[in-house]
């Protein structure tokens, strides 16, 4: 099975806004979720829902709130064009944006859970043998969280490679720019006479879903047998 | 005995002073104490006492207690005056009751992780001493209770402390892994030149490894000073029940007597006393406990006897404890030592014995217990 070039490009669209979008909610994504993980702070159950709202809310909604921040007359986006010229809709940036924010609360769920599962008392020990709390978190915290922010990235990969309503809301459909897999699934679907089409997209779909679910399995069990590895 | 090689950054021992109030559920912890800057204090009470919260206090790892805390002429408390040093800048290594080893780190990584470059020439020193030469590539997970203890001490020690707190380091470790245990931390703090703060709740321990001893009771230091004066007091006899009374008298190994597999430990020159055959070699310092219950007394010395130990005593002191009406608690005074020791009422009196008497003191040699 040979792609057209139509195909290709709505597969590399997806990798590579699906690639952006993990790569900047990582940085933030990391701070929340240890910021949750290891302090107990007044409000933290509403900065918790403010973090899951993405996940339960209609992704329109929060396409159409990332308009109003970020477009071009939008509070921020107002600011990011005239000074630094930067202007998100429309652009494969902007689809990354907007999928990056659907894909944040899955990444910090799961690096919260493992991040919760790292004892607290290896982390006094590292303060005893003079370690900062930046050096403890680079050295001992995160490292034994792996496994969780590796399943967490994918997640957020996975589910950034297939957000469709934010996406098209926030940065339209537009060949070549931000019609990532889903975006060109759904137009075939519009289109008559492109079932066969529209169904080989559709399985290229499926099979780079599963291939980074396999992926992060694998890279889970053996960061896991690394951290437990016994002699014999 | 051979010192290691003393770190140029803090050429002198750094003495701790504390004087602290904490709040810790039913009681306060309300702790004021001086502690040497050499040797091994041995912080002993019963369990709930407050020693493990003190340790807390001093590595910096509690920040909700008042008061001071100093380490030679530095402020790691001080409430009045706002100071709070973080516990990775106190320079107090800690070995928590598990060992607590990074688990994705090798030992070797273990070991270095809070070594200074300063350090790095100790390295050989420490894990010979320790023993653990051979386990350097090894994952944390693949070694026993008892080496995972000896990493986690020589980490401790690699990070280059002012002090070095233990905090009941021997727990859940079975009897011949306690013991060898007890060997190596006896050996490591008679080299390493620093103070160390030895927590436990076990008397044979404390008495094996402290020169200084802190009676810890509900929260408050009930006791602080030297652990043979200590040992001496009889107002303490019950709170140091669990020591059951004993002495410690220290002296050098003079002669084996293979044939017999007995020892001879040279207390000054004018005592001498016979115990079980140890493999340390001649001239090299031994500490033996003896249990008060253990020694007879007689009013002449006996002919013909079984006692290997045959001392010229005076009786010093006595008392009856309230807890123990039918018992005497006697202090023998032999040469420039003081050894404990208990009768019954009965040999007390038939025996006639008064304060200021002459007696020979007998003492079997089975009941040595070296350390």
């Amino acid at each position: 099975m040979t792609l057209s070039p139509a195909e290709w490009e709505a597969i590399r669209l997806s990798l590579l806004i699906g690639l952006a979008a993990v790569a900047w909610i990582l940085p933030p994504g990391i701070a929340v979720a240890w910021w949750l993980a290891r302090h107990e702070f007044r409000g933290k159950a509403i900065v918790d829902g403010l973090i899951h709202l993405p996940l339960v809310l209609p992704p329109v909604v929060v396409g159409y709130l990332l308009l109003v921040a970020l477009g071009r007359q939008g509070v921020i986006g107002q600011w990011l064009y005239s000074t630094l010229g930067i202007s998100l809709p429309f652009t494969w940036q902007g689809a990354a944006v907007a999928s990056g924010v659907m894909a944040f609360p899955l990444l910090v769920r799961a690096l919260r859970l493992s991040l919760e599962a790292v004892d607290p008392k290896l982390e006094a020990a590292a303060s005893t043998l003079g370690a900062s709390r930046w050096r403890i978190f680079t050295t001992i915290t995160l490292p034994l969280a792996v496994p969780g922010l590796l399943t967490g990235t994918v997640l957020a990969f996975a589910r950034a490679l297939s957000e469709f309503g934010a996406t098209i809301t926030f940065a339209s459909n537009i060949p070549g720019e931000t019609r990532t897999l889903p975006l060109a699934l759904y137009t075939l679907i519009q289109t008559p006479g492109q079932e066969a089409t529209a169904a080989r997209l559709c399985i290229i779909a499926i099979v780079i879903a599963l291939l980074s679910l396999i992926a992060s399995e694998w890279l889970a069990r053996r960061t896991r047998q690394r951290l437990q590895e016994r002699d014999g | 005995m051979a010192n290691l090689p003393s770190n140029p950054a803090h050429p002198t021992q750094a003495s701790l002073m504390l004087s602290v109030k904490q709040q810790l559920g039913e009681f306060q912890l309300a702790a004021t104490l001086d502690l040497p800057g050499r040797g091994v204090t041995g912080l002993f009470g019963a369990s709930g006492s407050g020693k493990t919260s003190l340790l807390r206090l001093i590595a910096g790892l509690d920040k909700s207690a008042e008061g001071s805390i100093h380490l030679g002429d530095r402020a790691l408390l001080d409430t009045r005056r706002g100071v709070f040093i973080p516990p990775h800048r106190r320079r107090i290594g800690v070995v928590f009751q598990e060992a607590r080893l990074f688990p994705h780190y090798r030992v070797r990584g273990n070991l270095t992780y809070g070594m200074p470059r300063h350090a790095e020439s100790r390295f050989d020193e420490i894990i010979e001493l320790l023993g653990i030469e051979a386990l350097l590539e090894r994952m944390p997970g693949t070694l026993s209770g008892g080496e995972a203890r000896r990493v986690a001490i020589g980490r401790a020690l690699l990070s280059d402390p002012q002090l070095l707190l233990m905090d009941e380091p021997l727990t859940g470790l079975d009897g011949a892994r306690k013991e060898e245990l007890l060997r190596y931390i006896t050996r490591l703090t008679q080299q390493v030149d620093i103070p160390v703060v030895y927590v436990s709740h076990d008397p044979e321990e404390i008495s094996a490894i402290a020169d200084h001893l802190v009676l810890m009771n509900k929260g408050q230091v009930q006791a602080s000073g030297s652990l043979g004066t200590l040992l001496q007091r009889f107002d303490l006899t019950h709170q140091l029940g669990g020591f059951d009374a004993a002495s410690l008298l220290e002296g050098e190994v003079v002669a084996h007597e293979e044939a017999y597999g007995l020892t001879h430990l040279a207390l000054d020159c004018d005592h001498q006393l016979v115990l079980p055959g140890t493999s340390a070699p001649l001239g090299r310092r031994l500490r033996v406990r003896i249990l008060a219950r253990d020694i007879a007394l007689a009013l002449t010395p006996p002919a013909h006897t079984s006692y290997r130990n045959q001392l010229n005593a005076t009786i010093s002191d006595f008392t009856i404890l309230p807890e123990a009406p039918y018992t005497v608690e006697l202090r023998l005074s032999i040469g420039t030592f003081t050894l404990r020791a208990r009768l019954t009422r009965k040999s007390w009196d038939e025996m006639g014995l008064k304060q200021g008497m002459q007696v020979t003191a007998l003492i079997r040699s089975v009941s040595f217990n070296a350390l």
